[in-house]
């Protein structure tokens, strides 16, 4: 589904992804951990199509075409979908109005007639209980005001509504409580079909008792220093990220 | 500098043929003060930009044409031609003006409550000219400057409103200025009187619009007086012409406890120019300026405001958004005066910009001048353009950039139309807002 050769990104001219190589299939989970600084949402960003971006080398194949060429909103249409680490707040944009126009636009481009407000909201009520969202906050302006939890919610709730192949949670769990971080990883359990595949971003195990993964990587300076299966996690989690700056030669 | 000397005397030699025709022509008073108006253009001539008031907007385009007065009616136009201007749901005294006249078979002041008083000020001359009298020239002083000395001699009609002490007008009175272009320029000069009793209450929608091009010039003058406790609600929406021109003084003065709200939506017009100000001369006196523009092309917004705070315990809320797109330019200047002695004075004033495009422009300047020591003032501007990581935001959930783009350029924009409390007057100017913003198509259903 997803093959990253020697991927290398700056950004404002200084080389923050120096050669990532990564094979995710169909219906697999990826989890991507490392410190602060080491270039996980950078990776995340790349993939999403955010500008700003230099590709220095390497190649991004998503179903066999060339993801770094399209636009962010093609890649979402194709089924890219990101939960941000910090989701952004857009004053005097309403939630709800913004999700349908996200809904529809993907829904044109699949050649599906676009859902009335009706049908909207009936899906919208149906998905947000996979959450646990308040229903009032369809009715704000898009996260403001928002609590942090809130915010991660939003970003789950709106990857169940536009049903990505790919999705890439990027720190989803990273300022939630226990019982939120439950409930998130409920959700994305949910969505996982055995063909929908996800890429986890996280700083800490936790998450992935939760969402459990097939693999794990681990990001230091910009290179997966070492790959494995679950129990990689949990060996992190004992022993810190010393051994993994060292093991980058930082 | 020879064709303006020479647009003087046109205008003069024109006040001269056509002093006798107008309205209340013929009462002492009035033909003094047209003649001191007169005498005050042709001592001032137009602005000019090398006066700090008008550093940013330059009124050449005007000085350069010979306007002539429109005496014509334009008959044939029907009701339907006002179209969406009508304000869809909305029951209000309506007064329509063609071309600076009143158009009675356009209007439906419907009925006023007992101690109001709404009409067209030619007609209030004749009526009640004593309290017409009262009104004219206590706010907006003659010499001001050429536009407002040229109002002076030339105005023709406008809404005349008085409503008495304790009286709630409860439906808003809808003054609708309608252009119809013409072959040559003309110019209106309008003049709005309003004072609201004691206790009373009232809401007016000041609004202007064209109909087919032409070339014309609207100069306005609001006067207006608020007792101790009046209320006031003022909207103004402003959509001239492509090729229309719109200079504006608006006057207001606030007795204790009286309440001014403004909403002032600049959307259309080659040229606008607002002068906006509020006398908050006894204590717990209160007014908000709301104010948008949102411009493209070639256009040009200045809005000047200025709020005078004479006595304690008063409260100023400003706040006024812009979005340039085109080559167009923005002009926002706003004192906050506050004098010795107005002590507990709560001051707040903004100003943001959103810069569509590299060519756009916008000149920003909040004035604070606080001669009093416990007061609580506040003020601020930005200029700014699309936020990267919000447009980001929007195209990674599949929104078209160009939509995204539209969508956050309306929310910008929008919590200015949120604060209307008229719900038909909040939906055209959403409409009509949908509609200036790049990327319109994609926007249905915004708000
Ligand atoms: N816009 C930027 N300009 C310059 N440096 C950046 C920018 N964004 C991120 N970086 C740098 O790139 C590195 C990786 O950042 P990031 O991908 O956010 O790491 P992580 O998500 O693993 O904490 C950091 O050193 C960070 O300072
Ligand atoms: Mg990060």
């Amino acid at each position: 589904m997803l093959t990253i050769k020697d991927l290398r990104v700056a950004v404002n001219g200084k080389e923050i992804l120096k050669g990532i190589d990564l094979e995710v299939n169909p219906g697999e989970v990826h989890a991507v951990m490392g410190p602060n600084g080491s270039g996980k949402s950078t990776l995340a960003y790349v993939l999403a199509g955010r500008p700003g971006y230099e590709v220095l080398g390497g190649e991004v194949i998503y179903e066999g075409r060339n993801l770094l060429e399209m636009d962010p909103e093609e890649r979402a249409w194709e089924g890219i979908f990101l939960a941000f680490q910090y989701p952004v707040e857009v004053p005097g944009v309403n939630n709800m109005y913004f999700l349908k126009a996200a809904v529809n636009a993907k829904r044109k481009h699949q050649g599906l007639p676009e859902l009335d407000a009706m049908d909207f909201l009936k899906l919208a009520r149906e998905k947000i209980r996979l959450v646990h969202m308040r229903e009032d906050l369809l009715k704000r302006n898009v996260n403001e005001g928002f609590s942090g939890g809130e915010k991660k919610r939003n970003e789950i709730f709106q990857m169940a509504m536009l049903e990505p192949k790919l999705g890439i949670l990027d720190e989803t769990d990273s300022g939630l409580d226990i019982d939120a971080l439950k409930t998130v990883a409920e959700g994305v359990n949910t969505l996982r079909d055995g063909r929908r595949s996800f890429i986890v971003v996280t700083h800490y195990q936790r998450l992935l008792d939760y969402i459990v993964p097939d693999h794990v990587h681990v990001l230091a300076h910009g290179r997966i220093v070492k790959s494995g299966d679950r129990s990689l996690a949990l060996e992190l989690e004992e022993q810190g990220y010393a051994w993994v700056e060292e093991a980058a030669g930082a | 500098m020879s064709t303006a000397v020479a647009n003087l005397d046109h205008y003069v030699a024109a006040f001269e043929e056509a002093a006798g025709r107008l309205p209340g022509a013929g009462m002492p008073w009035l033909d003094a003060f047209r003649r001191q108006g007169l005498a005050a253009f042709e001592r001032l001539g137009f602005p000019s930009t090398r006066q700090e008031e008008w550093k940013y907007t330059s009124v050449r385009a005007i000085e350069r044409e010979r306007f002539a007065l429109a005496t014509e009616t334009c008959a044939g136009l029907v009701e339907d031609d006002l179209g969406e201007a009508r304000m869809e749901g909305l029951e209000a005294h309506r007064f329509v003006f063609l071309n600076g006249r009143h158009a009675p078979q356009l209007s439906r002041p419907g009925k006023l409550p007992t101690g109001v008083t709404a009409l067209p000020l030619a007609e209030a001359l004749g009526m009640c000219p004593d309290r017409v009298e009262a009104l004219v020239g206590r706010r907006v002083a003659v010499e001001e400057n050429g536009f407002t000395a040229l109002n002076a001699a030339w105005f023709t009609d406008g809404l005349f409103l008085e409503v008495e002490p304790g009286v709630e007008l409860v439906h808003p009175v809808h003054v609708l200025h309608v252009t119809v272009g013409r072959d040559e320029p003309d110019a209106h000069h309008l003049r709005h009187l309003i004072h609201l009793g004691e206790g009373a209450r009232a809401v007016v929608i000041e609004h202007y619009i064209a109909l087919g091009e032409g070339v014309y010039l609207n100069n306005v003058v609001d006067e207006l007086v608020l007792q101790p406790h009046a209320h006031l609600r003022h909207y103004k929406l402003v959509q001239e012409g492509l090729q229309g021109r719109h200079i504006a003084a608006i006057d207001t003065h606030q007795l204790g406890g009286s309440h001014y709200r403004s909403h002032n939506v600049c959307l259309g017009g080659a040229l606008t120019r607002n002068e906006i100000r509020a006398d908050l001369d006894a204590e717990y006196a209160e007014c908000e300026l709301f104010g948008l523009y949102v411009t493209d092309g070639r256009q040009h917004v200045d809005n000047h405001t200025r709020v005078d705070h004479r006595k304690p315990h008063g409260t100023s809320h400003e706040f006024y958004k812009g979005v340039l797109a085109g080559r167009s330019r923005g002009v926002f200047n706003g004192v906050v005066y506050v004098h010795p002695g107005a002590q507990k004075t709560d001051a707040q004033q903004a100003n943001h910009n959103l810069l569509l495009s590299r060519e756009a422009e916008i000149d920003t300047k909040p004035q604070l001048e606080i001669y009093a020591d416990d007061v609580k003032c506040s003020h601020g501007a930005t200029v700014g353009q699309l936020d990267e990581q919000q447009l980001f935001y929007l195209r990674s959930r599949g929104i078209p950039e160009a939509t995204a783009a539209g969508m956050l350029t309306y929310g910008f924009a929008h919590d200015l139309v949120e604060h209307m409390g008229l719900e038909p007057v909040r939906r055209l100017i959403e409409e009509l807002l949908v509609r200036k913003l790049p990327h319109a198509a994609e926007l249905q259903g915004v708000g």
